[in-house]
């Protein structure tokens, strides 16, 4: 029988080498044991709100009078809504001739772009120019836009590092590209080797290779690191020696949780570095409402900013963006409250400043932050981990996660192999068997050969941490102690 | 350190991907930035051109001409976005009832009523099921969630086809022309060859059988594999409503000749004549007896058009069905990696899916908004039809449904000179004079391709009703002022 164009055979073989863990094995098992009844504790995504986080409620208001402006004429419009959110929503639909439902322009509202700029010139020191800013349905998909005008073929290369959120190498894949992989330290807390590095480009090189770009993830995904401004000057450098673009995710910069590497642009650190270096580096810098502490994921709303890309190069890129016409406004309008929250002296501002400085129940005596509360738990499951038997851990200084090596026994290996699983996917099912928990097996993510991993969120509820951290615990020892047999001293 | 062509710069235009640099989009092309430069000039001189505002009449975005969104789906969508002010006594003052009864029924589908967490990546699956039900009750014929995909309006969603089929420039489609560019534009991005199939101008653009079969000869005999037929039904930019024959025949064709389906049918809501009624190719194909098991099609719905125009908050699906389970498995895949399209815009699929019912107390001002909206649209469709044809020198076929009209340029050769001497095709010269002449903006035909040698421009029919009778008499003006200027 002659072959349909959609028999698995006759796809896009691109399409097929995609692979993209965060939402695969693991994730469509629990879903399964969910449907089942089995009680899942999903740690598979950065899903703030799905985990109990609520929306801050300021930027929930302005949308909703937005989307129905007809409550502005409403004389019981005030019952409900503060008036600083009324003048907010005002303010927004004056930026969108045609309100929500209007294709904006494909770049993205200039109002709320030149609110971005803003944001950005305070943030760095440095001006921004809203019109090398493009606004986009979540940062995703202008990273695929950005990676799909680099790519031109196989033989063009992406320095990705390795462990990396897998946007990289399945946008990569898609587009027919190869992906240059650099290894993070682990032992020296998932720190950029630049020997490393160097040799990897070196081996692309050798293979016929031409390395365009570089992806940097700061604060990291999963690895949490956060970058010193020395090592974004040396990547800077680099770059700019090498020949590539550099782009910077920088989507968890407000998820710090330490104090010695607070977060710092890639964008500032090439200005300060001054000409010929901050004149001719190429970057492209990407931020979005999912993360942070607005963790809005189901709005889509990102950015992506161009620096130092010749005007051309823009206009392809601009070109590209209104094939799709426009991102959603609504998810414009979320951002440019992301970037232009109230201020001290807003009706609204003290209960923002509140939301944000407190997620609990009332039950709670002592008012935490949800950055402070999400560096507590930051710190309860790398100390949880590390008291495991054969799991050691780096501290999450910064993004949503955590990624514990799991130093699996050569007998797990082995019973890995007779399943016809790769040992860490192997870990990852008998824990949410046993225990619920879902977790992305390190594999998603890339790591050493022979070295295990998984990667799990730091974002269920402060309360509930102690019990997971337990349950995980009873399992893992007791799955050390079947495939070991014995307790090491 | 190693050797690297320093002072080149890797992101030139000369190292784009070529891909990116061949695709092109019209409607938002070079006739637009000119606009929007001169509507810069308004803004700065008021009185330095011979008009006081710009009129865009290139894209299908009604709500920027001033069309009122459906009061229903608004305030389900606010209480949606805050679901906070369900807990609130004093929200039955300012929203009617049955929207708030809809938000509740809605965000019980939602786990923790979290409209700001990812969902599944084909969309929640409430709301799936919803629209399921939606388009049995439409087509008589049942329908599964589990083969709906919700995307950030149906554009995405021909990507995703488009990714999914083309291996390489030998893999064609065949697409009608004239077409909306995006098809042009995604089969280009993503490097596959695009097949014309010639809709016949004659015959109020039909859609010939022998013109598909044809095409898809040539094509094959070229060494081209001919992977799927698009039909945009009703028509863009030509608004032509199929009739069922005709639909049969292209279904039949398909299931002959291998192709996957691509059923654009974003405007089925659009429809202004009486004699023509929309039917799903899915309805289609299941009145022929085909089975999930028999015919791969994809139908591709959006939130953008309809009575609804809801163009910026980029809702729309795919109905995917008769392909095996391996492969939905990688177009769950590709969907994943986005994680999910946004939210409110799957909440909005769902409504216009699931629009409110007799007996419900906003049915009535729904129905009014509805009809209103759609009354008028037929108005204008004819108004302007009318107005092209008046006109010498153009002819201008019916819109029987969609958004836009195309008439036909009948250009002297003298016209066609002097747009050579410009350096630009005659209807992109055309539409550059009518927008520096009287401020509307159309797309050149060139945008969506033409039989070689005839010319188009696409007008929309969106401008609000009080506005029509300026805009045809300005057009009217400016192009008899042509004709003469330009008469052999």
């Amino acid at each position: 029988m002659a072959r349909k164009p959609l028999d698995y055979e006759e796809l896009n073989e691109n399409v097929k080498k995609v692979q993209y863990a965060v939402r695969g094995e693991l994730y469509l098992r629990a879903s399964e044991l969910q449907k089942e009844g089995k009680k899942i504790i999903f740690t598979n995504v950065g899903n703030p709100h799905a985990l109990g986080q609520k929306p801050l409620t300021f930027p929930r208001q302005v949308v909703a009078l937005c989307q129905a402006p007809f409550l502005l004429d409403d004389p019981n419009v005030g019952l409900i809504f503060p008036a600083d959110a009324i003048a907010r929503a005002k303010h927004y639909l004056a930026m969108a001739p045609g309100g929500l439902g209007a294709y904006s322009d494909s770049r993205g509202i200039p109002g709320v772009r030149k609110e971005v700029a803003d944001f950005i010139q305070k943030r760095d020191g440095y001006p921004s120019d809203p019109e090398l800013i493009y606004l986009t349905d979540g940062a995703s998909k202008g990273v695929m836009q950005i990676l799909n005008t680099i790519i031109r073929n196989e033989r063009d290369g992406i320095l990705v590092p390795v462990p990396q959120y897998p946007l990289y190498s399945a946008a990569i894949s898609l587009f027919g590209g190869a992906l240059v992989p650099y290894y993070l330290e682990e032992e020296a807390n998932w720190g950029l080797d630049f020997v490393n590095i160097r040799q990897s480009v070196a081996e692309a090189r050798s293979k016929g290779i031409t390395v365009r770009a570089m992806v940097i993830i700061n604060p990291g995904n999963p690895t949490g690191q956060c970058l010193s401004e020395a090592t974004i000057k040396e990547l800077l450098q680099f770059c700019y020696h090498e020949n590539l673009v550099l782009l910077a995710d920088e989507v968890y910069q407000q998820n710090i949780y330490q104090d010695e590497r607070p977060f710092i642009s890639a964008r500032k650190v090439l200005f300060d570095m001054g000409p010929p270096l901050s004149r001719e580096v190429q970057l492209v810098s990407f931020h979005t409402v999912s993360k942070g502490y607005w963790g809005e994921c189901g709005q889509r709303g990102g950015y992506f900013e161009m620096t130092n890309l010749p005007p051309k190069t823009v206009d392809e890129i601009y070109k590209v963006a209104s094939i799709a016409l426009s991102p959603n406004v609504p998810g414009q309008i979320f951002m440019g409250l992301m970037v232009n929250p109230p201020k001290p002296g807003d009706i609204s501002y003290l209960k923002f400043a509140a939301e944000r400085l407190s997620i609990p129940p009332l039950k709670l005596l002592t008012v935490k932050s949800i950055l402070e509360s999400l560096r507590k738990r930051a710190h309860m499951m790398t100390d949880g981990f590390n008291s495991c038997r054969n799991v050691v851990c780096n501290f999450t200084e910064g993004a949503m996660y955590s990624f514990p090596q799991i130093r699996l026994p050569p007998r797990a290996i082995e019973a890995a192999k007779r399943a016809g699983k790769a040992p860490d996917v192997f870990y990852c099912l008998k824990l949410l068997e046993a225990t619920g928990i879902s977790t992305v097996p390190g594999s998603g993510f890339g790591q050493k050969e022979g070295v295990f991993h998984l990667r799990t969120t730091i974002l269920p509820a402060e309360e509930d941490f102690p019990a997971i951290m337990s349950s995980f615990k009873n399992f893992n020892d007791s799955f050390m102690q079947q495939y070991e047999g014995y307790s090491r001293m | 350190m190693s050797t690297a062509a320093v002072g080149t710069p890797p992101v030139t235009l000369d190292t784009l991907n070529p891909k990116v640099l061949k695709c092109e989009y019209a409607v938002r092309g070079e006739i637009v930035t000119h606009a929007q430069n001169l509507q810069q000039e308004l803004q700065k001189n008021p009185d330095s051109l011979p008009f006081d505002e710009i009129l865009y009449c290139n894209i299908g975005n009604p709500q920027s001409l001033g069309q009122q969104p459906v009061t229903y789906f608004r305030e389900v969508l606010s209480l949606c976005d805050h679901p906070a002010l369900l807990d609130k006594s004093e929200t039955h003052a300012l929203y009617s009832s049955d929207a708030i009864e809809r938000a509740w029924q809605i965000l019980e589908k939602i786990p923790g009523r979290a409209t700001g967490a990812y969902s599944h990546s084909q969309g929640i699956k409430g709301l799936r099921d919803e629209i399921a039900a939606g388009i049995a009750a439409r087509d008589g014929f049942h329908a599964s969630g589990d083969n709906i995909f919700l995307t950030d309006g149906a554009s995405p969603a021909v990507h995703m086809m488009m990714q999914l089929l083309i291996r390489s420039e030998k893999d064609g489609i065949l697409c009608p022309i004239p077409q909306y560019p995006l098809y042009s534009a995604s089969i280009a991005l993503h490097g596959g060859s695009l097949v014309p199939y010639f809709l016949d101008e004659e015959t109020g653009w039909g859609l010939e059988v022998d013109e598909l079969k044809k095409q898809l000869e040539e094509a094959r005999s070229k060494g081209i594999t001919v992977r799927a037929l698009v039909v945009i039904n009703p028509g863009n930019p030509t608004g032509q409503v199929l009739a069922e024959e005709n639909q049969k025949k292209i279904v039949e064709f398909c299931k002959n000749e291998g192709l996957v389906l691509l059923a654009d049918e974003v405007y089925q809501e659009n429809i202004y004549v009486e004699d023509k009624q929309f039917h799903s190719f899915k309805k289609i194909a299941r009145t022929l007896g085909y089975t999930d098991d028999d015919l791969p099609l994809v139908s591709f719905q959006s939130v953008s058009k309809g009575y609804y125009g809801e163009c910026g908050k980029r809702g729309g699906y795919m109905e995917v069905t008769g392909f095996s389970p391996e492969v939905r498995e990688q177009i769950y895949k590709v969907a994943s990696v986005n994680l999910c399209s946004n939210v409110s815009g799957q909440i909005l699929a769902s409504l216009v899916m699931n629009p409110p019912k007799a007996g419900d107390e906003s049915f009535e001002s729904y129905m009014e908004e509805r009809d209103g909206i759609l009354s008028s649209l037929a108005r204008r469709a004819k108004a302007l039809e009318e107005a092209f044809n008046s006109l010498e020198g153009i002819t201008c076929n019916k819109a029987e449904g969609a958004m836009y009209l195309f008439p036909r340029l009948h250009l002297t050769q003298k016209a066609i000179g002097a747009a050579q001497a410009a350096g630009t095709a005659p209807d992109a010269y055309y539409a550059k004079r009518l927008l520096e002449a009287t401020g509307i903006v159309v797309v050149p035909g060139s945008g969506f391709g033409q039989v070689p040698g005839t010319w188009h421009i696409r007008c929309t029919i969106l401008p609000q009703e009080d506005k029509i009778p300026a805009i045809i008499s300005r057009f009217k003006e400016f192009h008899e002022k042509f004709m003469d200027e330009f008469r052999d």
